[in-house]
């Protein structure tokens, strides 16, 4: 038997609303992520793909089923399984510096050897020259770099990303797809990432767990085929274009009935 | 810069305009004949009063002996108040075990307590510390635990994904993510805690700012009582000022609408 570095089993949240009573939030969701692989899960809004994923991080809980990571079973959050967020969440008393050391110093890391490795993750993600700023002077797409340092710095065994980019405008969006792909080419850090948008989800996957809508479960999974580094360049290729084409369909009822709804 | 120079000192101009208003109807009211001095004495015999009261060094003594009694008995009041109010944010088991009783003393009367504090305490210092720190305790704790719970629980999440123990939670995300909202809620207590300055010094002191206007009611000396009430809102508003310098020093990080 294969081992993965994480593994969802059976996955099911139920939880209670007050006016709607019982609802299922993600119902039976089994996935694996390989050693190194990037794995992008995508489904329209409302899927549930938050919820897995906090309970894949340890924030949340499932109403039954097993998260494995490197075949043991997890609980609450760990320093084991990195996040990185859509809202950044940095600290804003810390500088880059010390919002990426944080997790080492966490760790009781000393103090020189924190300082090092935070240097080598801030100049990994672009922003050397700007260690002593602050959060609230940086831009979005800046902070969300540091995040990334501060997650990687860390050294995690893998890396869950909920749709971090989201906040984003498209262009600043593609530079830091471009960033991410890069990073994980580099660090060979194992990659879980949630988003709706179907394009980021070919551009930057390795593998692709298409969600259906509420009751969240998995519909299907994608093996994406791109030759060559991914880059803007590759949003134009027949490959990354066959396979976008692929999921539209598939989400393209699921899209309309969400759209609808709101 | 030079902008923000300018909008700053048309700011202190109005407060200055404010405060000149205030005394300039003092002054109608008074030298018009409008009101008796028994009920309002002029500004001339309060500002001599305070003169007096400079040069016979009772001045200095009731301000500091007001400001210590003030000032410890807020300081043992936060140093309670900050755990527990942090650990009622952070634990439902606890905030239910004490939230009801803080909220049943919180509406005692503190002027209700006093015959209780002498009885228990006597009459030193220490039941003067007792009645400015049951005047604020019981605000003081729900304010932290209110300020405390609206930590960004994203933060709290962030520090946890990253290896956070619950402790360190605490000290590194919590508290200083607080700390400007904490020091919010002191300035306010601490102000509180002048008002309770009266009852405080109501039996069985021998000097303070408190203690003066009280020993003034007996003899009608209402000059005497306006001294003591210039002085005790100049106090506060020190107070203020200092608390705002501080804060700036240990949150420098925080932004505030009124500071754009």
């Amino acid at each position: 038997m294969e081992q993965y570095k994480l593994q969802a089993i059976d996955l099911t949240k139920i939880y209670e609303d007050g006016k709607k009573g019982l609802v299922t939030a993600i119902d039976h969701v089994n996935l694996e992520v390989k050693d190194g692989e990037f794995v992008m899960i995508v489904g329209p809004s409302g899927c549930g793909k938050t919820t897995l994923i906090n309970i894949l991080g340890g924030l949340g809980t499932a109403t039954s089923g097993q998260v494995l990571l490197d075949g043991k079973p997890v609980q609450g959050p760990g320093a084991d399984r990195g996040m990185v967020f859509q809202g950044y969440s940095l600290f804003p008393w810390l500088s880059v510096q010390k919002n990426v050391e944080f997790g080492l110093k966490m760790k009781k890391m000393p103090k020189a050897q924190r300082a090092e490795q935070a240097k080598k993750f801030i100049d990994l993600v672009g922003l050397t020259g700007f260690e002593n700023a602050l959060p609230r002077q940086l831009s979005g797409g800046m902070k969300q770099r540091v995040a990334i340092a501060r997650t990687l710095a860390n050294e995690p065994e893998i890396l869950l990303m909920d749709e971090p980019f989201g906040a984003l405008d498209a262009q600043t969006r593609v530079v830091m797809q471009e960033l991410l792909a890069d990073i994980s080419k580099k660090t060979k850090t194992t990659i879980l990432f949630i988003t709706h948008d179907i394009d980021e989800a070919v551009l930057l996957g390795d593998r692709i767990y298409v969600m259906s809508r509420r009751p969240g479960t998995i519909r299907e999974v994608l093996e994406v085929n791109i030759p060559g580094v991914r880059s803007h360049e590759s949003l134009v290729l027949p490959e990354f274009l066959a396979t976008k084409k692929k999921i539209m369909d598939m989400l393209w009822k699921e899209s309309m009935d969400a759209a609808m709804d709101q | 810069m030079k902008n923000k120079r300018r909008y700053i000192n048309v700011e202190h101009m109005l407060s200055f305009i404010c405060f000149a208003l205030i005394i300039g109807l003092w002054c109608i009211l008074s030298f018009g004949g409008m009101v008796s001095d028994l009920f309002l004495p002029s500004p001339v015999a309060v500002a001599k009063r305070l003169v007096e009261l400079y040069r016979d060094g009772s001045l200095w003594a009731n301000c500091f002996e007001s400001t210590t009694r003030v000032v410890v008995g807020w300081f043992w009041s936060v140093v309670v108040a900050l755990p527990c109010g942090m650990l009622m944010a952070n634990s439902r088991k606890f905030s239910a075990f004490i939230q009801p009783i803080i909220e049943f003393a919180r509406y005692l009367p503190v002027v209700a307590l006093v015959p209780l504090t002498l009885l228990y305490l006597g009459i030193d210092e220490t039941q003067k510390y007792t009645i400015i720190f049951l005047g604020t305790f019981f605000q003081l704790v729900l304010m932290v635990c209110d300020t405390v719970s609206g930590v960004d629980v994203n933060l709290i999440n962030a520090a946890k994904t990253l290896g956070a123990g619950r402790w360190q939670v605490y000290k590194e995300v919590i508290f200083p993510a607080a700390l400007p909202g904490l020091m919010d809620d002191f300035r306010l207590t601490i102000g509180w805690a002048w008002t309770y300055l009266v009852v405080a010094e109501m039996v069985a002191a021998q000097n303070g700012l408190g203690y003066m206007i009280l020993r003034s009611q007996r003899y009608l000396a209402t000059d005497t009582i306006f001294a003591g009430l210039i002085l005790i809102g100049l106090i506060g508003l020190i107070t203020d000022f200092l608390f705002r310098v501080l804060t700036r020093i240990v949150a420098p990080w925080h932004e505030r609408l009124t500071d754009k």
